[in-house]
């Protein structure tokens, strides 16, 4: 008793209904909703009752500051900053913390795989492969990302994020896309793929789609902390700003950059193969509440420790036995991970990276976590980082294969702009059900990442600044 | 009676008045309807984003911001 | 004495277990399926992760969740399975997470659908409550952030709203935990010991009226009218636009024996 049964019974009654529907005067959808309405105002006034002595509190205030013309962008930008400071600053110390911890339990392991007689390759590839990847995802990504999300929630839980949807929307509606797209920049920011998915709240399939594409330009959970690390270990602190302030002022930078990027972007869909006019938007602005600042940090923290190391146990460990194995197997007297180095270095070189640094990005695809381990396991390829516990050894070590301020620029910048991980891939394939959207959100980022990361080596290497 | 309508777009803030007609088509037209915007119902222009747009408005209790196009569409009298 | 919903007809049971996988909903045994639904930002997730003690995402603005997520809990020996679902401000809507939930509420054939509102507007959040009560008997109105409204120095006769909608009213504020106690407690009397509603129906206009009832013989004539309320049906005709008339009838093709629009029936429906 299939109701589709062709022609269906429900849609002929439906087609046959039009004229009712289209009649002239006030169409009858409005008129049950003005019914509906008309029943719950009259319903509410007997039941609400406003109480006196009502006072005024700071809620009613603070959007006079928080969307106006005069303070709106600061105070966009300066909570930018100030959450990014915050993040640098407080991220040393543990970072530091785990690190110590985390490297002295591997002199331990090796003592106990000495003890048994473990063969070198086994505690080559569990040790000095995967243990010690671990112990830098974890060092390295948590201190930031616990310090920097339980942040942004109090941000989130107060109501800040719809206002920062009503203060660029009229940027993104000149980009032809929407203003929403900003939340699910937000949501980016902890991870692309839930940025992808998020994107179900634009109405307008073709906007939808813009935000899908362009996700991937705001720094995930997975970049951050390396665009964190490279900031931190190329600014030297001067007389008058702290190294951590030029830190913070330059993931701002970045970050803003990657805006940029994401507006142009849109734009430029917009007038090529995502053709059209922007769509309207509908956003609530919902009351400011007061979080509950115990809990919202506790759970965040929480949250994100558990969500990196998640990442760190299921990526990041096989990824380093992988590179480890790679890195000491020989083909004639260099190791693979060398020779495959050897065939991208010209083209690493020609964007201002090197072939090491290419490859690991490259291998970063599954998740962008494991980049500079990879990175500085195939630097080191026989393993001396033992040592590791402060950000001034890796950027001894980065200096010693040849890092320039260029080499560190362009890798922040390709971090930014490169391809977006496995994981994102595969939303956008769920999101869009198209192969042909899914292969354009890799090729978008990827021509950009190349083509800027080239001009700007090229325009140094012409201006003969390195 | 004919009454004298302006858009609601040229309300500005602290204003309010009423709702006299929707021009407004699609998918659009429902979710406004859905958020109760109806013919009579008061809405209170709140303030506009820093760019001059979108527009917030106090509706039925609740703060809904829209863009100055689509308000055009939304025919009002002011009380 | 055992009173689950679908003992009168393994059929039936069979059904909505059919009907709920479209949805990804799969129950253990015995357990009753419960649908969060309501306006966005209301604090349906906080609902649900107080109930459920998992930690689902929530955040100050419409839209953060977008998809369907499911829960335990357990409350005298009973186990209920609650469904958040994405924010949605009427059941017309046409937004991707809004049809997810749309479509749940709708075709999902939950065992009960708690609507939860907002306190501080509930004007207009009982516009969706009032759509969701026309398709269905078993509602539970959670009126959430009763600490807000008090800040906002609003009282609300919640008597009296009970006895005009006819269907149970719990005041809460989920995030403090109030009131969640009584909530389980009217899920538990409307899905166990299937107390009975009387859901306000939508008063509407001469007009209206009279649109559906020239429509009604028409749709009575359908198949689909001896399981989902010929009124609704025809009203949804009147104003709906297509989507949604060929989503209805798909979902109708998959399951015909039983939509959630028949629940009005109490559940004692029977082909
Ligand atoms: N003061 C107060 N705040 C609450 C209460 N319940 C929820 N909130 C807050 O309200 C906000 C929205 O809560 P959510 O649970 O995310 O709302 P939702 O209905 O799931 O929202 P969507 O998924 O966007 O539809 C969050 O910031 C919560 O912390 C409450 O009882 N009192
Ligand atoms: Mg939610």
């Amino acid at each position: 008793m299939s109701t589709l049964n062709p022609p269906d019974p429900l849609l002929k009654i439906y087609s046959d209904t039009e004229s009712v529907r289209s009649s002239s005067g006030i169409p009858i959808a409005d008129r049950v909703v003005t019914d509906i309405f008309a029943y719950t105002e009259k319903l509410t006034q007997r039941v609400v009752i406003r109480e006196e002595g009502l006072q005024s509190s700071w809620k009613d205030n603070i959007d006079k500051f928080v969307i106006s013309r005069v303070f709106g962008y600061p105070l966009m930008l300066l909570l930018l900053g100030a959450v990014f400071w915050l993040t640098i600053a407080g991220a040393n110390v543990p970072s530091a913390m785990i690190a110590s911890v985390l490297f002295a339990f591997q002199d331990v392991l090796t003592h106990w795989f000495q003890l048994v007689q473990a063969p070198a390759w086994l505690h080559g590839v569990l040790v000095l492969g995967m243990y010690r990847t671990l112990a830098w995802v974890t060092a390295v990504m948590l201190p930031p990302m616990a310090i920097f999300f339980p942040l942004f929630t109090l941000l989130e839980d107060l109501g800040y994020l719809p206002r920062v949807v009503f203060n660029l929307d009229n940027m993104f509606k000149k980009a032809n896309a929407c203003g929403k797209q900003c939340l699910t920049m937000c949501m980016g920011f902890g991870c692309n793929a839930a940025g992808v998915v998020s994107a179900r709240i634009i109405d307008s399939p073709r906007e939808r789609l813009i935000a899908i594409l362009t996700n991937n330009f705001v720094p995930c959970n997975g970049r951050f902390p390396t665009l964190i690390a490279i900031a931190s270990i190329f600014m030297a602190s001067t007389l008058f700003l702290s190294q951590s302030l030029l830190a913070a002022g330059m993931i701002t930078l970045i970050v803003l950059l990657g805006i940029g990027f994401t507006f142009v972007v849109s734009w430029a869909l917009s007038k090529t193969i995502l053709k059209g006019e922007p769509s309207s938007v509908v956003l609530e602005l919902p009351p400011y509440r007061l979080p509950k600042v115990g809990a919202v940090f506790y759970r965040s923290l929480i949250d994100r420790t558990i969500f990196v190391l998640r990442r760190a146990l299921v990526v990041a460990a096989p990824a380093g036995a992988l590179t480890w194995i790679l890195a000491n197997v020989y083909i004639g007297d260099v190791s693979v991970i060398a020779s495959i180095a050897g065939v991208l270095d010209p083209i690493a070189k020609a964007i201002g990276l090197d072939g090491f640094i290419l490859m690991a990005f490259i291998l970063g695809l599954p998740a962008n976590e494991i980049v500079v381990p990879v990175l500085l396991m195939s630097y080191l390829a026989t393993g001396q980082l033992t040592e590791f516990d402060s950000l001034f050894e890796l950027k001894k070590i980065l200096l010693a294969n040849g890092w320039t301020w260029l080499t560190a620029f362009n890798t922040m910048l390709f971090a930014l702009l490169h391809w977006p991980c496995a994981t994102t891939l595969l939303s956008m394939y769920k999101e869009t059900g198209s192969k042909k959207w899914t292969f354009m959100g890799f090729m978008i980022p990827t021509v950009i990442a190349f083509s800027v990361c080239f001009i700007v080596a090229q325009v140094v290497y012409f201006l003969g600044l390195v | 009676m004919k009454l004298l309508s302006v858009p609601l777009s040229t309300l500005k803030p602290g204003e309010k008045s009423n709702v006299v007609h929707l021009d407004v088509l699609g998918l659009l037209r429902r979710r406004i309807l859905d958020l109760g915007i109806v013919p009579g119902t008061v809405l209170t222009c709140i303030g506009k984003a820093p760019a001059g747009d979108p527009i917030a408005y106090l509706i039925r209790g609740t703060v809904i911001a829209l863009r100055s196009e689509d308000a055009c569409l939304i025919a009002v009298e002011q009380v | 004495m055992k009173l689950k919903l679908g003992d009168h007809s393994n059929a039936l049971q069979y059904h909505s277990r059919v009907m709920r996988e479209q949805f990804g909903i799969r129950t253990t045994g015995e357990q009753y399926v419960i649908a969060l639904a309501g306006n966005p930002n209301v604090g349906k997730s906080t609902v649900f992760n107080a109930l459920t003690g998992l930690h689902q995402h929530t955040g100050n603005w419409p839209g953060k969740t977008v998809d369907n997520a499911q829960g335990n809990y357990s409350y005298r020996n009973k186990s209920f399975l609650l469904v958040d679902l994405p924010g949605t401000y009427s059941l017309l809507a046409h937004s991707v997470e809004e049809e997810i939930a749309r479509d749940f509420i709708c075709f999902g054939q939950p065992d009960a659908t708690i609507v939860v509102l907002d306190a501080t507007s509930l004007e207009r959040n009982l516009n969706l409550a009032l759509q969701v009560m026309e398709i269905s008997s078993k509602v539970i109105i959670c009126v959430n952030l009763i600490d807000e409204a008090r800040k906002k120095k609003l009282s609300i006769n919640f008597d009296e709203l009970e006895k005009e909608l006819g269907v149970p009213i719990v005041p809460t504020a989920a995030r403090n935990r109030e009131g969640l106690a009584d909530l389980q407690k009217a899920v538990y009397s409307m899905v166990v010991e299937k107390k009975k509603t009387w859901p306000k129906q939508i008063p509407y206009s001469e007009e209206v009226e009279q649109a559906i009832s020239a429509l009604l013989p028409k749709v009575e004539e359908l198949s689909l009218a001896r399981v989902v309320n010929p009124k609704w049906l025809a009203l949804r005709l009147l104003d709906s636009d297509v989507s949604f008339i060929e989503t209805i009838s798909r979902y109708s093709a998959i399951q015909p024996l039983r939509t959630v629009a028949s629940q009005r029936q109490g559940g004692e429906f029977t082909l």
